[in-house]
């Protein structure tokens, strides 16, 4: 019969040190996206749009009741122009796509596979080594 | 070491106290998600149009009904604290179940730090109609977090007997302000013929409307953590999930049928406080308190769930050896996890002051997605690896693998919704999960006891 894996004892000074490093991970994924500014550039395209149009309800496209909500939420034409205007750039990048769908399916096989491997371990450990 | 500390003087190891019902499990679930309701599921609005969101609340409807249904089955059987992570650990994998820790962690206490920004701002709002202008938000930011950590550090039944409470008023006030709307009469107070258009991006904004779609329902499957403190799991956790899925559907829909009668889509779609702001519209004072209080409670209960949600998983993982052991240890006369509970704090309130809401509203949303996609394959295992019969089930969803597959499917829609609107995002979250996996592979595996992950009473999984 084989022995059980006994693992090392993880000192105190381990310890801070493996949850400081998860914390630094975190904070640098969070920080990461906005050194490519991608999002900003609906924002930009919406203010540019914003910046050439001639504003009145009826050049927004707003019929009366529209025009009435608007009032009432405390929005003239040119505030209200900025929310209209605003428009959403949905162009797909092929080569991103491709890169992104590449990253997460290799992700969980990854995952998966390595996974399976401990999970030998385990059931090996529990089921054999009684 | 915390290991020592979590057994008692005749060495029996402290365990949590098993005093929730089902009416605990509906309240947590639903109080996760109905701030959800109250503000953010808008943005769907946004991306897409009106139409576009009601698509976004049914089509994510599907997916959260099938997340409960598999989450049903699965916790019912895997009844202990962690949820997901446990049933990870006993039927994927070590590295998949640390994977899964982290995603509950990370979505739940990334939520939590928006919910307590949005009791600022409300505080905030609030002291301006009153005439203080400029009031800071911190305080109130940090208070929030701070008083809900005390209330889930001294006990599992009053923090979640508050959740009970204060969410139900919050689901009352929305039903109110339905009933207040005369939503069988067109015309009178609701707009929809004048203020529906038609899809202003056309179907790819549906698509695109996915991502924020998962503001109706994201949380619900934090009826999970609870396993291992309701007296019943096989029956409470099943009764107090899909009711709390029933719950959200109805509430969902009442909430895009009033804003959507009553505001221009281009405002609604980036509206901080949607309902207020309805309640506004309607001209009355009464109407207008009850809908501030109410995105409080609902903002407060949904932090109040997280704390308690990532502080299991958190605990979890400390138990187990993925995280430090420290972690695992629970508080000898309040039997809740204190440490972690305690941890959490400063990382929330510090998700809430980098001032990144939305870098941090994706990261908590793709966890919750990546969440869900593992679901998927760990039910097509666990039905495999221990074939209905083999072993006690509290509960069997009907139509398998039919859920699972759909489930998958709409995983993948919503990554690519993910992709359209925050694909910087997207990867950046994935590098971290990426380099946590192997960090876990190369240098914490190494700390955890084999035998020691698997610990339900079943017979050997088939296949190995």
């Amino acid at each position: 019969m084989n022995k059980n894996y006994t693992p090392p004892k993880q000192g105190m000074f381990g310890q801070i040190f493996d949850t400081i490093l998860v914390l630094v991970l975190v904070y640098a994924s969070l920080m990461v996206p906005l050194l490519f500014k991608a999002e900003a550039k609906a924002e930009a395209a919406a203010a540019s749009a914003s910046a050439h149009v001639q504003v009145s309800w009826q050049s927004l496209g707003q019929n009366e009741i529209q025009q009435q909500q608007w009032v009432k939420l405390g929005y003239d034409p040119e505030k209200a122009a900025t929310l209209i205007n605003s428009r959403f750039d949905y162009t797909i990048d092929p080569l991103m796509l491709i890169i992104t769908i590449l990253v997460v399916a290799g992700y969980f096989i990854f995952m998966l596979k390595v996974s399976d491997k401990q999970y030998r371990e385990v059931i090996k450990e529990k089921f054999d080594n009684k | 070491m915390a290991k020592d500390k979590i057994t008692t003087s005749n060495s029996k190891p402290i365990a949590m106290l098993k005093v929730l019902n089902p009416f605990h499990i509906w309240a947590l679930g639903v109080g996760i998600v109905l701030v959800g309701e109250f503000m953010g599921w808008n943005f769907t609005v946004g991306k897409g149009g009106a139409y576009a969101s009601l698509i976004a609340c049914w089509v994510i409807g599907l997916l959260y009904t099938c997340v409960a249904m598999i989450d049903s089955e699965v916790t019912s059987t895997v009844a202990a604290a962690g949820g997901q992570y446990t049933q990870a650990k006993h039927i994927v994998g070590p590295l998949m179940a640390f994977n899964v820790g982290l995603y509950l962690v990370m979505a739940y206490t990334m939520l939590c730090a928006a919910d307590a920004l949005v009791v600022g701002d409300l505080m905030k709002s609030g002291a301006e109609v009153m005439g203080y202008a400029n009031l800071d938000t911190k305080p109130f930011v940090v208070l929030t977090v701070a008083f809900l950590a005390w209330l889930n550090y001294r006990g599992v039944f009053a923090t979640l007997t508050l959740n009970l409470v204060i969410t139900f008023l919050a689901f009352a006030s929305l039903i109110v302000l339905f009933l207040s709307v005369d939503p069988l009469h067109q015309g009178v107070v609701l707009q929809h013929q004048a203020l529906l258009t038609d899809l202003p991006y056309g179907w790819i904004g549906v698509v695109a409307a996915l991502q924020f779609g998962m503001w109706y329902y994201l949380g619900i499957e934090g009826t999970c953590q609870a396993a291992e403190e309701v007296r019943s799991a096989g029956r409470s956790i099943p009764l107090g999930t899909m009711g709390g899925m029933m719950t959200l559907l109805v509430a969902a829909t009442i909430t895009w049928f009033v804003a959507t009668g009553l505001m221009p889509w281009q405002y609604l779609g980036q509206a901080v406080t949607p309902m207020y702001d309805a309640a506004t519209l309607l001209g009355s004072s009464q109407l207008q308190l009850m809908l501030f209080v109410a995105t409080a409670f609902a903002a407060i209960a949904s932090a109040n769930g997280c704390i308690n949600d990532a502080s299991r998983a958190w605990f979890s993982l400390g138990r187990d050896r993925y995280m430090p052991v420290f972690f695992g240890a629970i508080h000898p006369k309040y039997r809740t996890p204190y440490r972690s509970v305690l941890f959490l704090v400063p990382i929330a309130i510090s998700f809430a002051f980098t001032g990144l809401l939305d870098q941090v509203i994706t990261f908590s949303i793709l966890s919750g997605l990546l969440g869900y996609t593992f679901m998927t394959f760990n039910m097509i295992k666990f039905r495999k690896m221990w074939p209905l019969g083999s072993i006690h089930r509290g509960y069997i969803h009907p139509f398998h693998p039919i859920p699972a597959i759909t489930l998958l499917t709409l995983c993948c829609a919503t990554y690519f919704a993910t992709f359209l609107g925050y694909g910087a995002s997207l990867l950046s979250i994935m590098a971290f999960y990426i380099l946590a996996s192997i960090w876990f592979v190369l240098r914490r595996y190494k700390f955890v006891k084999r035998a020691d992950q698997f610990t339900m009473p079943w017979p050997r999984p088939k296949g190995y």
